[in-house]
């Protein structure tokens, strides 16, 4: 791998609300098939750095790579056809369909069928419609959800609503997730079930890039963290070398540096 | 699961086919043309029903479209002598080209920018009906519009109106319906929620959300050019702001996200006048009340009025008989 581009990377993204700049210079490289943490302090800017990648928000600089391809510029609905599926720290469940139609629409764009074939309900229309049930249901068994998927979503207990973004996104089909702090609220056990549920998204070849709070998990399943402090970045390395720098200890603890 | 829906939802069609077959043979010679009005009100109903039920975006100028394909219908079948149905679609045409021309710039927006477009669109659009007098007639009307007539029949009495009407509605309802279960009505119930998730899990909202503006705008457009050819006669004052909230009313009544409901908001807000005559100056206020008391007691309309009285039903008919409660659960899950 070395010497050629890297799967994913971003380099002197800038993002300034008026007078506040929320993204100084920030540079970040992710290797195709690991986990990759982002973290830092409460507003260091690591969900305004999400928000940059899937488009929600323009940077006033920078450029962001992925998989040979500039997504700079590009909106949100662009950044996904890439291959870039994300979920929210502040859970953006669908509230008006079930579970599994939740599911269903996380599928959008593999959905083989045009207007005429939904309007004149072809043969290709119900084909595709049990192909989409049918994974679904594969999805949200993959991530621990035996809920009754035709419940109202919005019914689903907060941990479930957790998971059942994340099915959501798998059901895209993404070849890199972002997790917007998914253990956020999550019980010791939901959290350390969430570990296991990463490592095994990650050995469905996925990559995952997570902006994540709960340090036991950052340092479990990681294989490289970005430290963000007052939207520069502060650090980056494996998670023992980060957890060995004065400067990110002294972020943490409010030492002075 | 889906197969069991899939028959549930058939037979419903059924049904639906059965009562439109059989409602004229049933009331009374004078109910035939309320029901005509009613079945152009349900085709605007679920027209706005798929912008602001399923996409969550609010169109308070939707009487706009109604009558701009009723004046288009009229004034080529009238004035410029064309045949119906090419002044129909003419009609229809226009009502959608405008709604893409406003729809297009206002929905790349968020927020209400729609509600704000839409509502100065309706106040211009009447506006222009009244002082248009050389192509419009203006305040007085314009009269003389004949009356439907294509491969060589002419749709004259109230009965053959009445099918041409509800034949209509039934084929847009089944379209309406096919939409809402395919890959793009669930995007537009995304788009309603959050249209962040939505975006980024690649769904265009922009184009999502100016599509349907159109679809509902050229469902408004079926029903204004088929109401031009029934009255014959067309007037500013059918078209005004106070149409646009009517129909608003029809669709929040009736059920937000419900087809069915749409139909139902539609035929109950126009039999209901005809019932009550006395109300007919305050008819606006009645519409506010029904506005607010919906979303305070029965925020999913008659729909889930209907809903709940079959849960309710259902439970009942379970307590008595547990045998014949077995049979019946096959039943739920459907969704109407």
């Amino acid at each position: 791998m070395s010497g050629s581009e890297p799967f994913f990377a971003g380099e002197g993204i800038t993002l300034r609300f008026g007078g506040v700049t929320a993204l100084r210079d920030v540079a970040f490289s992710v290797s195709k098939g690991t986990v990759h943490a982002m973290i830092g302090p409460n507003g260091a800017g690591k969900t305004s750095l999400f928000n940059v990648i899937t488009g929600l928000y323009e940077p006033d600089a920078g450029a962001i790579r992925f998989s040979g391809k500039s997504l700079t510029g590009l909106p949100p609905h662009a950044v996904a056809q890439s291959g870039i599926v994300r979920t929210f720290q502040n859970l953006e469940i669908f509230t008006n369909m079930s579970v599994l139609e939740n599911v269903v629409t996380g599928a959008h764009l593999s959905v083989k069928y045009g207007p005429l074939d939904f309007f004149l309900r072809t043969p290709r229309y119900f084909r595709e419609e049990r192909r989409l049930r049918e994974e679904a249901r594969a999805e949200l068994s993959f991530v621990g959800l035996d809920a009754d998927v035709s419940l109202p979503a919005a019914q689903l207990p907060f941990g479930s609503q957790r998971m059942l973004e994340i099915a959501r996104a798998l059901a895209a089909h993404p070849r890199l997730l972002l997790l917007d702090e998914p253990a956020a609220g999550l019980n010791i056990r939901e959290t350390s079930a969430l570990g296991e549920l990463i490592r095994r998204i990650v050995a469905r070849g996925v990559t995952v890039v997570m902006v994540e709070h709960d340090m036991a998990l950052v340092m479990d399943i990681s294989d490289r963290v970005t430290v963000l402090n007052y939207g520069e970045v502060l650090a980056d390395g494996t998670p023992a070398e980060v957890q060995r720098n004065p400067a990110v200890v002294a972020a943490y603890l409010g030492e002075e540096a | 699961m889906s197969s069991n829906r899939g028959k549930g939802s058939a037979a419903g069609l059924a049904a639906f086919a059965a009562i439109i077959a059989a409602a004229p043979f049933l009331l009374p010679d004078y109910y035939q043309s309320v029901l005509i009005v009613a079945g152009l009100f349900a085709i605007l109903s679920m027209g706005l029903n798929l912008l602001m039920g399923y996409a969550g975006q609010i169109s308070l100028g939707h009487a706009a479209f109604y009558g701009l394909s009723a004046y288009a219908s009229g004034i080529l079948t009238t004035t410029f002598h064309w045949p119906v149905p090419a002044g129909i679609a003419a009609g229809v045409v226009l009502s959608g080209v405008t709604a893409a021309l406003i729809g297009i710039p206002t929905l790349k927006l968020k927020g209400h920018y729609l509600a704000m477009g839409t509502l100065g669109f309706g106040v211009i659009v009447y506006i222009v009906f009244n002082e248009a007098v050389g192509l419009t007639a203006g305040p007085s009307g314009l009269t003389g519009i004949p009356r439907l007539s294509a491969f060589g029949k002419t749709f004259s009495t109230d009965r053959e109106y009445y099918f041409v009407v509800w034949g209509t509605a039934f084929v847009l309802f089944v379209l309406a319906r096919n939409l809402v279960r395919s890959r793009m009505g669930r995007a537009l119930r995304a788009i309603h929620t959050s249209e962040s998730a939505a975006s980024v899990l690649g769904i265009d909202v922009a184009r999502y959300k100016a599509f349907v503006f159109v679809l509902s705008a050229v469902y408004a457009g079926i029903a204004g050019a088929l109401y031009a050819h029934f009255v014959t006669f067309v007037s500013p004052g059918s078209f005004s702001f106070h149409a646009s909230i009517q129909i608003v009313t029809m669709v929040v009544l009736g059920g937000m996200a419900s087809l069915w409901g749409a139909v139902a908001g539609a035929v109950f807000l126009t039999v209901l006048p005809e019932w009550l005559r006395a109300i007919e100056d305050y008819d606006i206020l009645v519409y506010g009340a029904i506005l607010v008391l919906t979303m305070r007691f029965l925020p999913g309309g008659l729909a889930e009025g209907a809903e709940r009285a079959r849960g309710t039903l259902v439970s009942a008919f379970r307590r008595k008989s547990p045998a014949s409660a077995a049979a019946a659960s096959g039943a739920e899950g459907r969704k109407p």
